[in-house]
This record gives structure tokens, C-alpha cells and sequence, in this order.
């Protein structure tokens, strides 16, 4: 009995840490949502989703450039990283026999490492000195960002894919490239699409290196060759600016910032959901 | 009648381990021959050898023939895709494929090939499962997942999914090792009804199985083809020791 009564006592103690570590690492998340949901609310009016950057004196205006050229530049991002992050990641897992196969990994793990601030000033070294600061530059080093973590998360969920079902498949007499793109990539679409959605929440409140290739531009997209406003430098910008209505325009690109990935988050979960 | 198989001489590998040693054996036609052996003595790797599956694990290898319709499946320029499509095979577990559902789980080796005509694929994928003895089990439930269905199902299924791509051969692998008695009787005499008008080859750890379902048996040891030959023969007046050891379970 006494034995029951101290198992007892040391199961309540697990239950405590376990809730109170939680708790714990729920406070920053949950004080950062209700901070920029209380400060960000009330910049959200229609005007706020219609209206570009307003000018220094000019009252109201909105992020709406912002949220045009944050979308713009994430898709053309996702556009050029999620394709080549997908085909490493097959090929790391598919092909993990062929000698390029080491390379592939190992820039792959060392891209992953890079600091983003080095990568944008890569892309400015590369893109930016030739044609400027434009979006397609902020892309392209987004793109890269992009790269080892849709890689990686392909390859992991490629491998989860039991080896016997490859078998099935190739003892049909599908070839091996079929197999891959029709059994193997099919069977583990859902974790190889939440990678996939999970890079684009990561890339969306990139600051720095879009700032070193993109610059600071207030007004609407004019070209993938110009720069275009977004949503992470405006909360940037304006955080720091001296004016009240700015200050209140920051908060609120930071909560549809938050909204955004919370979004996307969101989306992995619902198609995610088990369907059988 | 002319052999399905002629082979000579066959070796094979996982990297440097020998796994297969100079075998040498005929399997006939429309017959079923049973793979008997003690585990670990290379019955898998052995029928992996006749569609050419046992090169597809890194590092392994084979050499010598293995004669196909007279055709050398190891010969310059044949291409593997094409064997598989002739020699057809069932696994140990059942592994339908997970996202399919059971309609497309059958079909998936005729559309995987090219076949579009919608008429054709129906019927075979019909015919496979009434050949498969699930046909009457599934018919209304042809759009569930693969998954859903019970062990010996889905086994049924991965036959019936090697079945509609009308294979001349048919490579079994234990199948009826996770099946219930009735599941395993299911299976045999869908064995001894596909023998009319296909090659079978079962591995089998079952004695009785053996004896039930086969027209030839081989006992491989530690590689080697140890006796080899008609099924009664094999059972009622075996030539080597081991060979009797082995079926009356004295060893094992
Ligand atoms: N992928 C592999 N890599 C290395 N060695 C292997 C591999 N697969 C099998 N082997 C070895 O090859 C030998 C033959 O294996 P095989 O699977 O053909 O045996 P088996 O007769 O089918 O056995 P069981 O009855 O247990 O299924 C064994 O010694 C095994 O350890
Ligand atoms: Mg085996």
C-alpha cells in the first residue's frame, strides 16, 4: 500500500512538470498573439486591405502593396524552390545509391545551416548587382531558403514509404521513375505537401534577406524586375517610425503576417486529417 | 512438354555473401513447383532471381543463366521491365498499395503500363478478383482503400493485382504465412486452379502445403539445391537425408 501510495505521489509530481513546462512554453507564444492581436486590430478596416503605404502626413492608408508583394514574391519563391527541393529530395531518397547523391546531401545540409542574412547578400552579389533591386532577386534568395527544407522533408517522407509497396510496383513492370512518381511520391503526398506548405509559412516572415535585395519600396508591384512592398519590412519600417498611425500599421502587417502562417498551418492540418 | 525455366548455373550475392550456389534446375510449365528450405537458405533470393527483382537491393548480384521461354532473362539487352511483366509476383506480407483503393489496386499494374480503354480495365480487373476468389467479398466495395481490408483479403488482392497484367508466371512467396486455416485453404486451391493455365512457384515453409499443392518440389540448403524433383517423390522416398530430416521435422 504504501508502495501504490508513493507511485501515487510520484505520478501527480510527472503530471505537475509536464503541465507547468507546458504552460511555460505556451506563455510566449500566446502573449505574442494577444499583444499583436489587441495592438493590430483595430489598424484592420477596409482601408487596411485596399489602400498601399501611405505618405509622411497622409492619414490612413493600408498594406495592401504589402500583402500583393509579399504574395507575389512568396509565389514566385515557392515557384523556383519548391520544385528543386522536391526532385533533391527524391533523388536523395530514391537514388541514394548514385554518387552525386553524396553532394546533393552534403550542400544541402550546409545551405541549411546558412544564416538568411548571408544568403540574401549571396543573391545581391549575384542578382541585385545586375539588375537591381527587384523581386525576383528577394525570390531568388528565398528560393534557397526554401530548398533544404522541402528537401529534407521530402527525403524523410519518401523514406517513410515501406519498401515492399517500391517491390509491388516494380514487379509489376513499372519502371523505376514511374514507380517513384506514381507509387512512392503518392503514398507519402501529405507529408511531402505539409513540407512543402510548411517552407512557404517559414519564407513568408523572412526580413533580412529580402531587405538586402529587395530595399524598401512603399508603393503597389510594377514588374518582377522592380522591388515591391512586404509585409515583414513593413513591420520592420514602421515599427521604428516616429509616427503613431505608422506604429499601428506595423502591428497590423505583423497580425496578418501571423495570420498568414497561422493560415497556412492551418491548412497542413486539414489536409493532413485522415481520410479512411 | 518444354520447360518454363532452364537454369544453369546460378549464383547470387548480397555484397560478398554467397547466397546462392551453382543451382541448376528446370520448372515446368503450367505445373506448380514448391521452394522448400530451412530459413535463411536462400528460397526468397532464389524466385527473386526469375524476374530479375533480386538486383534491385544494393549491392546484390547474380550470374549465369536463367533460361525464360528459352530466352536468357540475364542476357545482353533484355530488358528487366519486360520480364516482370511476364513473371509476376506475390509477397510474403501482403502490401497492397496504401492509397489505392481496391478497384485501383488491380488496375494499377494495367494503367501504370499505358492501358486508358476503361472497358478493358474493368474486365480485368473483374475477372482477376473472381480469379483471386475476392470478387464476391469486394464487389460492392471496390472504391474502399486496399487497406481496409483483412490480412488474407489483402493478400488475395496483391494476387489479383499480379493477375491482371496476365503474367505467364507466377511467383509466390509464402503468401499464405499470415493466414488463417480457411484464408490459407483459399489460396491453395486458387493455386492449384491458376496451375491450368500458369506457371506457379511457392515458397513454402509448410510441409503440408507443400505436398497439397505442388506437382515439384526442390529443397535448397544453405544455398544449394539440395534434391529436386516430383513432389511425391520428394515426400515418399526422398534421396538425401537431409531432405528427410527436413520434411518429417527433425531439423529446422
Ligand atoms: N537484403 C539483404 N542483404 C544482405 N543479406 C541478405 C539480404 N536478404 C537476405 N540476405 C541473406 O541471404 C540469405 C538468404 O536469404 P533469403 O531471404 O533468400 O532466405 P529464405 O530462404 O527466404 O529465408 P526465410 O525462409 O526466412 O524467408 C540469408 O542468409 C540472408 O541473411
Ligand atoms: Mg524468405
Amino acid at each position: 500500500m504504501n508502495h501504490y501510495k508513493f507511485r501515487l505521489v510520484k505520478d501527480r509530481v510527472a503530471f505537475l512538470l509536464v503541465h507547468l513546462s507546458l504552460t511555460l512554453a505556451l506563455i510566449p507564444l500566446f502573449s505574442v498573439l494577444y499583444e499583436v492581436v489587441q495592438k493590430g486590430i483595430s489598424t484592420i478596416t477596409i482601408d487596411f486591405f485596399i489602400s498601399p503605404t501611405p505618405t509622411v502626413g497622409e492619414k490612413g492608408g493600408g498594406a495592401a502593396n504589402a500583402i500583393q508583394g509579399t504574395l507575389i514574391t512568396i509565389g514566385l519563391a515557392s515557384l523556383i524552390g519548391i520544385p528543386i527541393g522536391l526532385m533533391s529530395g527524391v533523388f536523395l531518397s530514391e537514388y541514394s545509391e548514385h554518387r552525386l547523391s553524396i553532394i546533393v546531401r552534403f550542400f544541402n545540409d550546409v545551405l541549411s545551416g546558412i544564416p538568411s542574412i548571408i544568403i540574401g547578400v549571396f543573391a545581391y552579389a549575384l542578382i541585385v548587382r545586375s539588375i537591381g533591386f527587384s523581386v525576383i532577386a528577394a525570390a531568388f534568395a528565398l528560393a534557397i531558403i526554401m530548398i533544404p527544407i522541402v528537401t529534407r522533408t521530402t527525403e524523410e517522407a519518401l523514406k517513410l514509404v515501406p519498401m515492399s509497396i517500391r517491390e509491388a510496383a516494380i514487379a509489376l513492370g513499372v519502371p523505376r521513375w514511374k514507380t517513384v512518381v506514381t507509387i512512392v511520391l503518392r503514398s507519402a503526398k501529405k507529408a511531402v505537401v505539409t513540407g512543402m506548405l510548411l517552407s512557404i509559412a517559414r519564407i513568408a516572415g523572412e526580413s533580412a534577406p529580402v531587405l538586402v535585395t529587395m530595399g524598401y519600396w512603399r508603393w503597389w508591384f510594377a514588374g518582377l524586375d522592380r522591388p515591391a512592398a512586404n509585409l515583414a519590412l513593413n513591420v520592420f519600417v514602421f515599427a521604428m517610425s516616429p509616427f503613431e498611425s505608422w506604429i499601428a500599421l506595423a502591428w497590423g502587417s505583423a497580425l496578418v503576417l501571423i495570420l498568414l502562417v497561422l493560415g497556412i498551418n492551418f491548412a497542413v492540418r486539414i489536409f493532413t486529417r485522415e481520410r479512411y | 512438354m518444354a520447360p518454363k525455366f532452364e537454369i544453369e548455373d546460378l549464383n547470387a550475392w548480397f555484397g560478398t555473401k554467397h547466397v546462392l550456389k551453382n543451382i541448376n534446375m528446370k520448372i515446368e510449365e503450367n505445373a506448380v513447383t514448391a521452394i522448400i528450405g530451412p530459413s535463411g537458405c536462400g528460397k526468397t533470393t532464389f524466385i527473386r532471381c526469375l524476374n530479375r527483382m533480386h538486383e534491385i537491393t544494393p549491392g546484390a548480384r547474380a550470374s549465369g543463366k536463367v533460361l525464360f521461354n528459352g530466352l536468357d532473362i540475364y542476357g545482353d539487352g533484355v530488358d528487366p521491365v519486360m520480364i516482370r511483366r511476364k513473371i509476376g509476383m506475390v509477397f510474403q506480407k501482403p502490401n497492397p498499395f496504401p492509397m489505392m483503393s481496391i478497384y485501383d489496386n488491380v488496375a494499377a499494374g494495367l494503367k501504370l503500363n499505358g492501358v486508358k480503354n476503361k472497358k478493358i480495365i474493368d474486365a480485368a480487373v473483374r475477372r482477376s478478383l473472381e480469379l483471386a476468389n475476392l470478387w464476391d467479398e469486394v464487389k460492392n466495395d471496390l472504391n474502399k482503400s486496399g487497406a481496409s481490408l483483412s490480412g488474407g483479403q489483402q493478400q488475395r488482392l496483391c494476387i489479383a493485382r499480379a493477375l491482371a497484367v496476365e503474367p505467364e508466371v507466377l511467383l509466390m512467396d509464402e503468401p499464405c504465412s499470415a493466414l488463417d486455416p480457411i484464408a490459407t485453404a483459399k489460396i491453395e486451391a486458387l493455386i492449384r486452379k491458376l496451375a491450368e493455365n500458369y506457371t506457379v512457384v511457392i515458397v513454402t515453409h509448410n510441409m503440408q502445403q507443400a505436398a497439397r499443392v505442388s506437382d515439384y518440389t526442390a529443397f535448397l540448403y544453405l544455398g544449394e539445391l539440395m534434391e529436386y524433383g516430383p513432389t511425391k517423390q520428394i515426400f515418399e522416398n526422398p534421396k538425401h537425408e537431409l531432405t528427410e530430416k527436413y520434411i518429417t521435422g527433425k531439423f529446422g
